[in-house]
């Protein structure tokens, strides 16, 4: 972690001024009323220093990476690969062999779905939760669908809680991956994933965990932590789309085979036989999205210089603020009530639809999302069509919480 | 510029609200002729359409089923504007909906008054889909091969 003097104390309202001053994109008017963005959940914003690396690099160091004997292709494996060491960095991982880039949280679960997925067979089983993402869930089932294997589904509580000891129970000698999400995108819930992953492994089953929701939000050691693999999105952490990381513990990675085959992955090719790059080239096939890497690394840089611990802090103030200013709505049932949670609260207000309360938020100025989020079996769950969700950042304030208060006022003015 | 009170009173106009609060034919009929399911997968809402006919003549149209405001009154309304209608009626006022919710021009058929107090929701393309919704399903409903459609 840098030293950076922020990190003594929790940013007061001043630095938060500061911090909002690095997101031009928060200082506009929206129907002509401040912009509250409260939407992070489902992507975050960025700050000018990953804006500029990236256009940086267009500007001035773009060519392909790996391949070229010239300056500028020098230039831009650097920063490549500088940023591939950022990321380790910051998760801790032991290797840069340990780092992948991907697209996204959604193709890192699909990359270990499909190369862990040649080996499992009819008699297998993959388990994960009920409140998982849906990109935790459908590559899981058409893995199933391929295989014949079982998908099997740990429940949840009211609360929006992961029934621990029922996850583990469903635990067993066919058990051949447990995919956890680690913070729920619908509900905020924070899962235990240090019991799970150590219930796992005393079955000898590896663990994958969704991240995407809490790498923006938490420090991440994936070393202590102890799972195989932890993939995460770079958009929802101040960086570009179009990027994601799979961390894969070496020894995992060296085993698995690759996912997609093209250039970049191999060492040498003829017509009888490819020989396979090492890791984690050995995951990359074809030219990768350099500028997102680029991007992300930034991001982290700049995430870092405020310093994650002040970030969970300064978030989970703000979470008991919106929590609490939601509860005095009359009419309004806060969805994810558990006792551990991220900075996301998924709420209904009796007869008003989300898709409705949605619009006359953005109206005010007011960013949510309103539906399903990705994750339709804990609507099913909570036997609601969707629910509006407002998710926060370490750059939303006050305001921007009593704006969304006064947005359900009137939207309550207009349905009630 | 547009004060945000203006814009959703455009969109949310009182007789939008009055059939969202009070939705006409919203009921499962005994025996229908004909129906199909519409599925929004932005939203997760989902109407079922139904529709009895006697000869050429739709004689009755009920729907069922949760939506947002915009859904759910453009479905009440839609109940109204269709029953009595024969086949070849109705299909052009589903044609005519259609197109004033995806083009600037109003709707001249008298028929059709009522819907026009849809028209606000033009300037949301997000909310487009809630208010086709049960038009897309009643069209499947009366026409079409597939019970079941996606507004996606
Ligand atoms: C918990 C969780 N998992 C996975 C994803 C998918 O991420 P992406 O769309 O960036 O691949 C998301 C994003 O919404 C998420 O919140």
């Amino acid at each position: 972690m840098s030293n950076n003097k922020l990190q003594e104390k929790p940013p007061s309202e001043m630095d938060i001024n500061r911090i909002r001053a690095d997101f031009p994109i928060l200082n506009q008017e929206i129907h002509g009323c401040r912009l509250a963005f409260l939407d992070n959940a489902a992507s975050a914003q960025r700050p000018t220093a990953v804006i500029d690396a990236v256009s940086r690099y267009y500007q001035h160091d773009h060519a392909n990476v790996h391949r070229g004997v010239h300056t500028l292709s020098h230039r831009a494996t650097d920063a490549y690969e500088g940023a591939r060491e950022k990321i380790r960095g910051f998760i801790n991982a032991t290797s840069i062999s340990e780092i992948v880039f991907t697209s996204g949280t959604t193709e890192a679960i699909n990359l270990i779905a499909s190369s862990l997925g040649q080996s499992i067979s009819a008699d297998d089983e993959i388990l994960i939760s009920h409140m998982e993402h849906h990109s935790n869930i459908v590559p899981w089932q058409m893995l199933c669908e391929r295989t014949g294997a079982v998908l099997r589904v740990a429940p949840i509580n009211e609360d929006g809680e992961l029934l621990v000891d029922e996850m583990i129970s469903l635990m067993s000698d066919r058990t051949r991956l447990v995919a956890l999400t680690h913070i729920s995108n619908a509900l905020g819930t924070i899962n235990p994933i240090e019991i799970i992953i150590t219930a796992a492994h005393e079955r000898n089953i590896p663990v994958l965990i969704d991240g995407a929701q809490a790498v923006p939000h938490t420090n991440i050691d994936v070393q202590k932590l102890g799972c195989e693999f932890y993939v995460f999105s770079g958009h929802k952490m101040c960086g570009p789309t179009g990027i994601g990381i799979l961390y894969g513990r070496e020894d995992w990675l060296e085993r698995l085979p690759p996912w997609q085959g093209g250039g970049e992955m191999i060492l040498s090719v003829n017509f009888e036989e490819a020989v396979y790059n090492r890791l984690p080239y050995k995951f990359e096939a074809g030219t990768p999205n350099i500028a997102g890497a680029i991007g992300l690394g930034a991001a982290i840089d700049y995430l870092q210089a405020i310093g994650m611990d002040n970030i969970a802090a300064y978030e989970a103030t703000l979470l008991d603020y919106l929590t609490d200013q939601l509860s005095n709505v009359s009419d309004l049932q806060l969805i994810g009530t558990a006792k551990r949670k991220a900075g996301v609260q998924s709420f209904v207000i009796k007869d008003i639809h989300p898709h409705d309360l949605g619009t006359v938020l953005d109206h005010k100025g007011i960013a949510i999302r309103t539906g399903h989020h990705c994750a339709m079996p804990v609507m099913d769950f909570f036997e609601v069509p969707g629910t509006a969700r407002a998710s926060l950042a370490f750059y939303n304030t006050h305001e921007d919480v009593d704006q969304l208060i006064e947005g359900l006022a009137v939207a309550k003015d207009i349905f009630t | 510029m547009n004060s945000a009170g203006e814009d959703l009173q455009a969109i949310y106009r009182k007789q939008v609200l009055e059939h969202s609060r009070n939705p006409h034919n919203q009921r499962h009929p005994e025996a229908p002729d004909c129906e199909a399911l519409g599925f929004n997968p932005l939203c997760g809402d989902k109407l079922t359409v139904y529709a009895n006919l006697q000869g050429d003549k739709i004689i009755d149209v009920a729907f069922e089923g949760t939506g947002c405001a915009i859904s759910v009154a453009s479905a009440s309304m839609m109940t109204d504007a269709i029953t009595g209608c024969s086949l070849t009626e109705a299909a052009s006022l589903i044609e005519a909906t259609q197109k004033m919710f995806s083009s600037d021009q109003s709707v001249k058929n008298t028929q059709l008054t009522e819907i026009a107090a849809l028209e606000g929701v033009r300037s949301y393309p997000s909310r487009i889909k809630c208010a086709t919704l049960a038009w897309t399903a009643l069209a499947a409903a009366l026409y079409g091969q597939d019970n079941q459609i996606s507004t996606e």
